[in-house]
């Protein structure tokens, strides 16, 4: 009991890691799985969105709401950057796409510590939520708290708006055949053009909503980058439900593992990837990795 | 209706079509026929617009859309029907009927004459499974499916590709059933079969592919009275069979 009381603090916040990595990878698993987009840049809109959140924040409440809008417009432009220039290269693998989006996140990060410089730039919560809590005996943060519902809410609005609306049919019918969907009178480019700039908008927000958790620093894209790969990988490209799931283990390994055993816990991050690996290829040949794109077009 | 004039087409350098033409009248129903490779399925991609033609054009009610995109022509009135189906596994049959529906239903320069409806009083069957998704249905409803589909985007050229593909004798009963019915409501069709006999059932008039060129077009009540014409065609012309001497013997 008193093992169990002593892990509980690093349980909760390895839910709130987790729910900040989903929120944090549900952009790049959509534009991936679906699109057929890897976007390297990811981690860089997210560190942008972080950057200007920071910047907007001074501790009130509507310069907080001001810090998240700013967020996912600068977010859903990046996104837009990303949809012109990816989109020529569309029908040509997604082999030339990463690369550009390599390039742009070179091109991203040079201006983000240009800008910002090379130290992390804290974020100023509102005083209702920069205190903390107490629950089961424990202190933990109001903020973190927060954000784990917002994060919830932000994970079922997503998997209603992928399951039960007509936007989210025509993003699932993408992903099944991209060149059907044409065939029935919708522009595949405009379909990209929205996946990209939603996928920036989910990157921006995250980003600021997850500045106060870890970042804006100069580190911070290439860490995001890193742990939605896991998460996407782990949860299976375009899967929300997988990444939600995928992203609440990271977290979990992430906090928990740490705090039980920090020997093993990054091991055991990178052994889980490699399971999953290993199970998909054994249950489905190399397209269960990954590598083969579920949008890819048939005709 | 669907003028294909000397149209040439294929896939990575290989030319599969050699100008093929084709004249189609609105409210007909045309076939083409021929074995695995003559040609049909690009035909029916090139003027879906999933294939490019390098060659030739291929003009829907007047207007020509051969170097218009997919979406474009779809949304200029032709629907496709394609082979193997292709409904979308993770979507249920209502949210199939809905985004097709979404598309071709908003069109504002004509009334919407399909509605999702509509077609489920056409094919009961799928009224029955509107909340099972592609990958759950039969052959048969698939079948029912990408047609509806298809017929959601309100067309006025229907291309259906290798329609009874895999299907049982009573469905493909159906299928042919309601394509005959199809002009009535004043659609044309190209069909693509690979049996003569079926084709001759449902179509006012019958192309014979042999390696990507037409080697003959018949009546299709010339067809059904002689339906030996079409596999001696089929056999024949790819052996230097003269073109146009079918049809001559028939007479």
């Amino acid at each position: 009991m008193g093992a169990l009381n002593a892990h509980l603090v690093p349980a909760v916040d390895g839910v709130a890691y987790g729910l900040l990595l989903y929120v944090a990878a549900a952009g790049l698993t959509l534009l991936f799985g679906i699109g057929g987009v890897l976007n390297i840049a990811h981690g860089t809109l997210f560190a942008l969105g972080g950057y200007l959140a920071a910047t907007v924040s001074d501790g009130s409440w509507s310069s907080a709401l001001l810090g998240l809008a700013v967020a996912v417009v600068g977010g859903t432009l990046g996104g837009a950057v990303l949809a012109v220039g990816t989109a020529p290269l569309v029908e040509r693998g997604e082999l030339p796409q990463a690369l550009l989006t390599f390039g742009l996140a070179l091109v991203g990060g040079d201006i983000l510590s240009t800008v910002y410089g090379g130290d992390e730039h804290p974020v100023v919560v509102p005083h209702a939520v920069n205190g903390t809590v107490h629950f089961f005996g424990h202190v933990y943060p109001t903020y973190r708290l927060m954000f784990i519902v917002i994060a919830a809410v932000l994970a079922v609005a997503g998997t209603l708006v992928l399951g039960r609306t007509r936007v989210g049919a025509l993003l699932r019918a993408t992903a099944d055949d991209r060149a059907m969907v044409g065939a029935m009178g919708y522009a595949p480019w405009r379909v990209h053009a929205a996946l990209c700039a939603a996928a920036g908008a989910l990157a921006g927000l995250a980003g600021g909503l997850g500045a106060p958790i870890i970042g804006p620093g100069p580190d911070t894209a290439d860490k995001v980058l890193m742990l939605s790969m896991v998460v996407i990988v782990l949860g299976g490209p375009g899967s929300v439900l997988g990444a939600f799931v995928a992203a609440v283990a990271v977290g979990e390994i992430e906090t928990l593992g740490v705090s039980i055993s920090s020997d093993w816990a990054p091991y055991l991050l990178f052994g889980m990837m490699a399971a999953a690996l290993i199970v998909r290829a054994l249950r489905g040949g190399l397209g269960g990795v990954g590598i083969a794109m579920p949008g890819k077009a048939r005709a | 209706m669907l003028t294909i004039d000397s149209l040439t087409a294929g896939y990575d350098g290989g030319t599969v079509l050699h100008g093929l033409d084709v004249e189609i009248p609105l409210g007909a129903v045309h076939a083409v026929v021929g074995h695995n490779g003559a040609g049909k399925t690009t035909l029916i991609h090139t003027v879906a617009g999933l294939v490019a033609a390098s060659s030739g054009r291929v003009v829907v009610d007047g207007g020509d859309v051969t170097r218009l995109p997919a979406h474009r022509r779809a949304r200029a009135g032709v629907g496709l029907v394609p082979q193997g189906r292709r409904v979308f596994p993770n979507l249920t049959v209502q949210e199939h009927l809905t985004l097709a529906f979404g598309r071709g239903g908003r069109r504002r320069d004509r009334a919407a004459e399909w509605t999702p409806e509509s077609v489920k009083a056409l094919l009961p069957r799928l009224a029955e499974r509107a909340g099972h998704r592609g990958r759950q249905l039969s052959g048969g409803e698939q079948q029912m499916l990408a047609i509806a589909r298809a017929l959601l985007g309100q067309p006025r050229l229907l291309l259906l590709d290798e329609p009874t593909e895999g299907l049982a004798p009573l469905l493909v009963q159906d299928i042919a059933s309601l394509i005959k019915r199809l002009p009535e409501r004043g659609l044309t069709v190209l069909l693509a079969a690979p049996q003569p006999t079926f084709a001759a059932s449902v179509a006012d008039r019958v192309t014979i592919l042999v390696a990507g060129r037409a080697a003959e077009e018949f009546s299709a009540e010339t067809l059904r009275e002689k339906p030996e014409l079409a596999a001696l065609a089929m056999g024949h012309a790819g052996a230097g069979h003269e073109i146009g001497a079918g049809e001559a013997a028939a007479r």
